[in-house]
């Protein structure tokens, strides 16, 4: 007997197998429709109640019912903007010097090491967060800052360890790995005849690296960056254990703050009003259109640099 | 003017490798010295050899040694090596960020020169002699990739010739170019070696006639035979060199 498949022509068994994948393809699809509508129809009452100034209010009382988002929307863009300064400046460092001194043997090292942060959980960041940088900023760091650029807002008042300076550092390591690889696959693309182009022009190292390396990378490397501070800006558990968790706005990076993916993780099982819960439900909006954003450019960059590679291939 | 470069006993590795096996080269000052020979016969190593070049590659090394006059070139600073002996490569490599004028002050800033009269004196020169002046003298500010592939291969010559080495390698410099720009080119060399000690890789055997006083033939990484080209064309040596300058292989 013959069996029922044999019945069926090879054509059709290619168009099930077809819409077998599109179905779990409309499944991504489905998540990220149902996630934005809920949270837009679920942050409605407070976008209906506080309107625009929900944005710029700073005071934070559930008691009294007044929501504003500031702060947190404060204590987010100001922490990732710390860590992506931190871990550029590592992370561009590093990727130079993995791809321009090959020779240098224990390069394989420290590429495996740089990988390997990003494979530690969130939560041991956090841990060590709070154990030993906490304690060695406040103890070290903090009052050396501020006897010498103390005159600056930045670095004044009582450093408390836990606060934005930690939580910028925290999430400087978090995001290194990320600049670190990006960046060293964008200078790794630019093509080997630029590079000698310029040492047979008689460039050192550095002058090739300044002349070859760098202009071509430019757009690559400000992608890697903004990826960076995509992924920085929706870290959530690191940052609470370590960014103090008041609602204020300091110009000191000694002075603790919250971040929005912070108050989101902590107050979500205390929200018993309708108003407090669709306001939480606001800044959870507010973060995620923060994150698009900062998302499709880095996407965007990152697309015209494989593009352009394509093209000299 | 020119400085002759003199290859001793030359062996050139990339790993374990070999890619040169102990090749010497005598190549005049103020002549044309053309590099012959079929692809992967370790022509591009060997002149890579002279500017130091091959050593940037990871895990490239070579032994030997390579003289410029009576300068010993791995004795000397490698960044005052390759300022004096300047490269041409394959495929056009101006830088694409820069406008024409940057790319041919580029080797100028590089030396310390800053002052812009000196600078636009410089680069009006070497583009003169790379026979694109006039091409783009209302333009100077373009980026340089706005340029054709024969232009942008001239202006990487006149790049080359700005901080007026002593000796230029050009390594198949017209092998990605139209014969017009060919032409032009081998003109070119025609004109300034007198000033230059020239070396040539090509791939063209009628470009090395053409331009060359010497020519050497490389075979699986050895000098199989050297000497003037036009005996080299008609009377050669070696049953190999006859086979492939007659168009037998390669």
């Amino acid at each position: 007997m013959k069996s029922i498949w044999s019945a069926w022509s090879k054509n059709q068994l290619d168009r099930l197998f077809s819409s077998i994948l599109l179905t779990f393809c409309l499944v991504i699809i489905l998540i990220v429709g149902t996630i934005v509508y809920e949270l837009v129809s679920r942050s409605a009452l407070a976008i209906l109640h506080f309107g625009f100034h929900f944005l710029t209010g700073q005071v934070w009382d559930p008691v009294h019912q007044v929501f504003g988002a500031l702060p947190f929307i404060y204590g987010t863009v100001v922490s990732s903007v710390i860590g992506v300064i931190l871990a550029s400046i590592v992370g561009i460092a590093t990727a130079i010097l993995l791809t321009q001194y090959g020779s240098w043997r224990w390069l394989d090292l420290i590429s495996i090491l740089v990988e390997l942060l990003a494979a530690i959980p969130s939560v041991v960041y956090g841990l060590w967060g709070i154990f030993i940088l906490a304690p060695w900023l406040r103890q070290s760091v903090e009052p050396i800052l501020n006897r010498g650029l103390g005159f600056l807002p930045l670095f004044q008042g009582q450093g408390y360890g836990v606060g934005m300076l930690a939580a910028g550092i925290i999430l400087a390591v978090m995001i290194l790995p990320t600049i670190t690889a990006v960046v060293r696959d964008v200078m790794q693309a630019v093509p080997n005849e630029l590079k000698d182009g310029a040492l047979a022009l008689g460039a050192t190292k550095q002058e090739m690296v300044s002349l070859a390396i760098l202009p071509q990378a430019k757009r690559g490397i400000l992608g890697a960056i903004m990826l960076a501070l995509g992924r920085a800006l929706g870290e959530t558990m690191a940052v609470t254990m370590v960014i103090g968790n008041r609602p204020q706005i300091a110009a000191s990076l000694f002075a603790p703050g919250y971040s929005m993916a912070s108050v989101i993780a902590n107050e979500f099982t205390e929200a018993t009003s309708k108003l407090y819960e669709s306001s939480l439900y606001e800044i959870g909006l507010v973060l995620f259109l923060l994150t698009v954003v900062f998302y499709s450019l880095a996407r965007l960059l990152v697309w015209r640099i494989r593009l352009q590679m394509r093209v000299n291939a | 003017m020119g400085k002759t470069v003199v290859a001793e006993h030359l062996s050139a590795f990339f790993g374990e490798h070999q890619i040169l096996h102990d090749v010497s080269l005598e190549m005049q000052a103020n002549q044309v010295t053309a590099i012959i020979g079929p692809s992967g016969c370790g022509k591009s190593t060997f002149i890579r050899c002279m500017n130091r070049l091959h050593e940037t590659v990871a895990r490239a090394t070579m032994t030997g040694r390579v003289l410029l006059d009576d300068e010993n070139v791995y004795e000397a600073n490698s960044v005052w090596v390759r300022r004096t002996i300047g490269m041409v490569f394959q495929k056009p490599n101006p830088f694409p960020a820069m406008s024409i004028f940057d790319n041919v002050a580029a080797g100028l800033r590089l030396n310390g020169i800053r002052k812009k009269s000196v600078l636009a004196e410089q680069v009006e020169r070497s583009l003169h002699m790379s026979a694109l002046w006039d091409e783009v003298k209302d333009r100077l500010s373009a980026p340089s990739a706005s340029l054709s592939g024969g232009q942008q291969q001239r202006l990487c010559i006149a790049r080359a010739l700005a901080i007026e080495p002593a000796v230029l390698l050009m390594d198949e410099p017209a092998s990605a170019l139209d014969p017009i720009s060919t032409l032009r080119i081998e003109e070119l060399i025609e004109e300034i070696k007198c000033q230059y000690t020239i070396v040539i890789v090509t791939h063209n055997l009628q470009q090395a006639a053409r331009v060359a006083d010497t020519t050497a033939f490389f075979l699986s990484g050895e000098i199989i035979e050297y000497g003037r080209t036009t005996d080299m064309f008609t009377t050669p040596s070696d049953k190999r060199t006859e086979d492939y300058v007659t168009g037998r292989f390669g």
